[in-house]
């Protein structure tokens, strides 16, 4: 009969009405700056570089390659490399960023910049809420604003953070290791020479002056 | 002067508590009445009661609009408005201070005149809008004595003054230069003709039964009681039928949801005010919620006993808050149907106003004729009952036969 | 003469000449539908609620709509470029005014005027429903019986063919 519809639909409407008064799972609805979802593993924003320890000019692990800068799609990177060195993670004598200024308002977070990075020194961050009444300082983050620790990495991406630690510990170990074998290559090399010259004494004990062998290998940077 | 003063009080202080807060209004603007001179009493009269209308009323528009988002909110399970409370505090009233803000937005806001418009004609339209509502809540009885003034023809006057919205809707159409809104004022022309035959045929029935067009004799009418429960018109055959076509025709007129064609946002932008901005679009707003509670108030004293409380027993309660009550309340149902139906067609809403409405308010004035004619007892309401429903199922049948309902099609762009 | 009906006899008098005058075909009907309100506010004055609201309801809210929409629908939007008056207003003006003139002395010498002014009737409404639906049932029922008829006739004329449309709607 003619009404018999409406008088459904609007029972529906009610219910729905009462409803969301009642139970809490109908609002979906999050209340944003009170209430908030937790992001996402992979939820990226800006990038961000990371430090290691509480030092953020000491630990900065960028090393000034450039690599980033030439990569990025709309050219919101700008570095300036320094004159003098530093050193790295793993102890080596690195030049280091005097200026690293990211334009996010250029920035269109693709994260190039964080593929291309080869010392897990430049990631993506979850912070989204970056409005300013400066549209043009405001937007641009220099050095200090962009150095966040390695905790804060751990915390915004807890997995990702673990796995660049990993891969940060097995270069660390093989830049030990291959430091090692030179070092023991050396003392090889060393006691080689030792030994031939103590034999070519002992040959020719008239005093022959000793012949130079192979060159000491080149040493590790140190 | 002082000793009418004591006069006033000395009434006043002989009725009831019930009554006293029922009248208190009336007393207070009787006690301001004899205290000024007799030559200016009719002047400051009127004004008092303008006063406390253009403020009670767009009050109750501002909380509505509020209620309104909120409302509908929830009807699709969101929160709505539900942050500015107080300004300058933390307090924030569930969202119910946000007409303060909707309010300075509309009023600082850019007033934009379109270069082409009939600039005149643009200017006066929102206007000639918002006189004439205004004007309807001359003749409603809000409360017991609460009537601004009660004339003979009250309810002639209250068609009447309503027809002039119409007229309005064109000049905001024609004068804004704007296809839309030449639409949206065609489709608003058409549509409050169509559904204002409806409306008056089915008042009309009150008037036969009553007869006065009087608005406090219809209400003094329904104000007896048997066995505790309000003889409203709507507790009878043809006055339930008489209210439900009154309800859709009204609904109509204030092109609400369902008959929101005149400004469907969806095709035609807004409609007649497409091209009104700041406080004029404020004003188009404010005119046709005004222009709602008008005639929900119509509805209420025609149909629902005006002011008058339903059972005997809830009489202390005051008139005003009775009849604010019941207008607030089917506001509420008018909410409710604007969340859930969706909006008709242009030949469905014809079809509905003149081959549903139309017939079944010609046979309820018919019904009306045979109930005051036949002897009060259970046969008028069987006769009365019957004729009515067996109406009801054949225009019914004739509306819904012409749909030609067959399985839906769908064509794709391949 | 009271203040109020030189109030309403000016509002009324001027948007009439505003009526003719103005360029704008849709202007002139706005400007009459000002008229109608100015001669509902004079009945009004008059005490005559029930011609005066029903001035309102019929000429306000019907007819000042009809004519509108018979503009819009007829014409197109711009006004003409012509003269408002037409070229031989003058002739036009005397011979409106020696006809006025004359039918004025007609009426105003008639025996059919009461000489003395009488008491305004009580013309309530309650008192006009029982004069249409007693003394004037006939009249009231033959205007009642030819509107319908008009309107039949009406809904005749703009009702589509229906053995034409639906042949061509079987065709295509």
């Amino acid at each position: 009969m003619l009404g018999e519809q409406i008088i459904k639909g609007m029972a529906v409407t009610a219910k729905n009405f009462f409803g969301s008064y009642v139970s809490k799972e109908r609002l979906t609805t999050v209340q944003y700056p009170e209430e908030r979802l937790v992001p996402k593993e992979n939820t990226r924003q800006f990038p961000f570089l990371v430090y290691d320890g509480d030092d953020a000019e000491k630990g900065l692990r960028c090393v000034a390659c450039q690599i980033c800068e030439k990569e990025c799609p709309p050219q919101c990177i700008y570095i300036i490399k320094s004159k003098d060195k530093k050193p790295d993670y793993k102890g080596q004598a690195q030049v280091y960023p005097i200026t690293f200024d990211i334009d996010i308002s250029v920035c269109m977070s693709c994260s190039i910049c964080v593929e291309v990075c080869p010392f897990e020194s430049i990631k993506m961050d979850t912070e989204f809420e970056l409005s300013t009444d400066d549209r043009f300082e405001g937007l641009l983050l220099h050095k200090k604003d962009l150095a966040k620790s390695n905790s804060h990495y751990h915390k915004v991406h807890a997995q990702d953070a673990k796995d660049s630690d990993a891969a940060l510990a097995v270069e660390k170990a093989k830049a030990e290791a291959k430091a090692k074998a030179a070092a023991e290559a050396k003392a090889k090399a060393d006691a080689e020479a030792k030994a031939k010259a103590a034999a070519a004494a002992a040959a020719a004990p008239v005093g022959a002056p000793p012949v130079p062998t192979t060159p000491p290998p080149a040493s590790p940077n140190k | 002067m002082s000793e009418q003063i004591h006069h006033a009080f000395e009434a006043f202080q002989r009725l009831t508590l019930v009554e006293k807060t029922d009248q208190l209004f009336v007393f207070l603007k009787h006690l301001i009445l004899v205290c000024i001179p007799e030559s200016l009493q009719p002047l400051v009269s009127g004004l008092l009661s303008v006063v406390l209308i253009m403020s009670v009323f767009p009050g109750i528009f501002a909380i509505i609009t509020v209620i309104e988002r909120k409302g509908l909110g929830r009807i699709q399970n969101r929160y709505g408005p539900n942050r500015v409370g107080i300004p300058f505090t933390k307090i924030r009233l569930c969202g119910f201070g946000q007409f303060i803000p909707d309010g300075i937005k509309s009023l600082t806001k850019e007033d934009i005149v379109p270069r082409d418009a009939d600039k005149i004609v643009h200017f006066l339209a929102p206007i000639v809008m918002l006189i004439p509502v205004l004007l309807a809540y001359a003749v409603l009885p809000f409360g017991k004595n609460m009537t601004v003034s009660d004339f003979d023809a009250g309810l002639l006057f209250f068609f009447a003054v309503g027809g002039a919205v119409e007229l309005s809707v064109f000049m905001a159409g024609w004068s804004s230069r704007n296809k839309y809104s030449m639409l949206g004022a065609m489709r608003a022309i058409a549509q409050m003709i169509s559904y204002e035959i409806p409306l008056i045929l089915s008042a009309v029935t009150v008037v036969m039964i009553v007869g006065s067009l009087k608005l406090t004799d219809i209400v003094a009418a329904q104000n007896y009681y048997t066995l505790g429960v309000a003889h409203w018109f709507v507790f009878t055959p043809w006055g339930l039928v008489g209210f439900i076509l009154f309800f859709i025709a009204s609904l109509a007129e204030s092109n609400r949801c369902p008959f929101d064609l005149p400004e469907a946002e969806s095709e035609i932008i807004a409609g007649y005010f497409t091209e009104y901005s700041g406080f004029k679009f404020a004003l188009f707003f404010l005119g046709e919620y005004l222009g709602m509670f008008a005639i929900i108030g119509l509805g209420i004293t025609l149909f629902l006993g005006g002011w008058t409380a339903p059972v005997s027993f809830l009489t202390f309660i005051p008139s005003y808050v009775w009849f604010l009550g019941k207008m607030i309340g089917i506001v509420f149902v008018f909410i409710w149907i604007r969340g859930t139906l969706p909006r008709l067609r242009m030949d469905q809403l014809m079809n509905l106003a003149w081959k549903f409405m139309l017939p079944l308010a010609l046979i309820n004035i018919l019904v009306a004729g045979i109930w005051h004619f036949m002897c009060p007892d259970w046969q008028r309401w069987l006769v009365c009952t019957a004729i009515i429903f067996g109406a009801y199922v054949v225009l019914g049948r004739g509306l819904m036969g012409n749909q030609k309902l067959g399985k839906r099609t769908y064509r794709f762009a391949e | 003469m009271s203040l109020p009906f030189i109030i309403i006899a000016f509002v009324t008098l001027f948007a009439a000449a505003a009526a003719m005058s103005l360029r704008n075909l849709v202007h002139c009907a706005l400007a009459l539908t000002v008229t109608f309100a100015g001669l509902a506010a004079l009945y009004l004055n008059l005490d005559a609620q029930f011609v005066g609201f029903a001035q309102i309801l019929v000429y306000v809210g019907a007819v000042a709509i009809l004519i509108v929409f018979a503009i819009l629908l007829t014409r197109s939007g711009d006004s003409p470029n012509q003269a408002v008056l037409a070229p031989g207003w003058f002739y036009g003006i005397v011979i409106s005014a020696t006809i006025f003139t004359a039918l004025g002395w007609a009426v105003l010498n008639s025996g059919a005027l009461p000489k003395q002014i009488l008491a305004a009737p009580e013309a309530t409404v309650k008192s006009i429903g029982e004069a249409l639906m007693t003394k004037y049932v006939l009249p009231l029922e033959v205007i009642g019986l030819l509107l319908t008829a008009a309107m039949i006739g009406a809904v005749v004329i703009a009702l589509k063919e229906p053995a034409k449309t639906e042949d061509s709607g079987r065709k295509s």
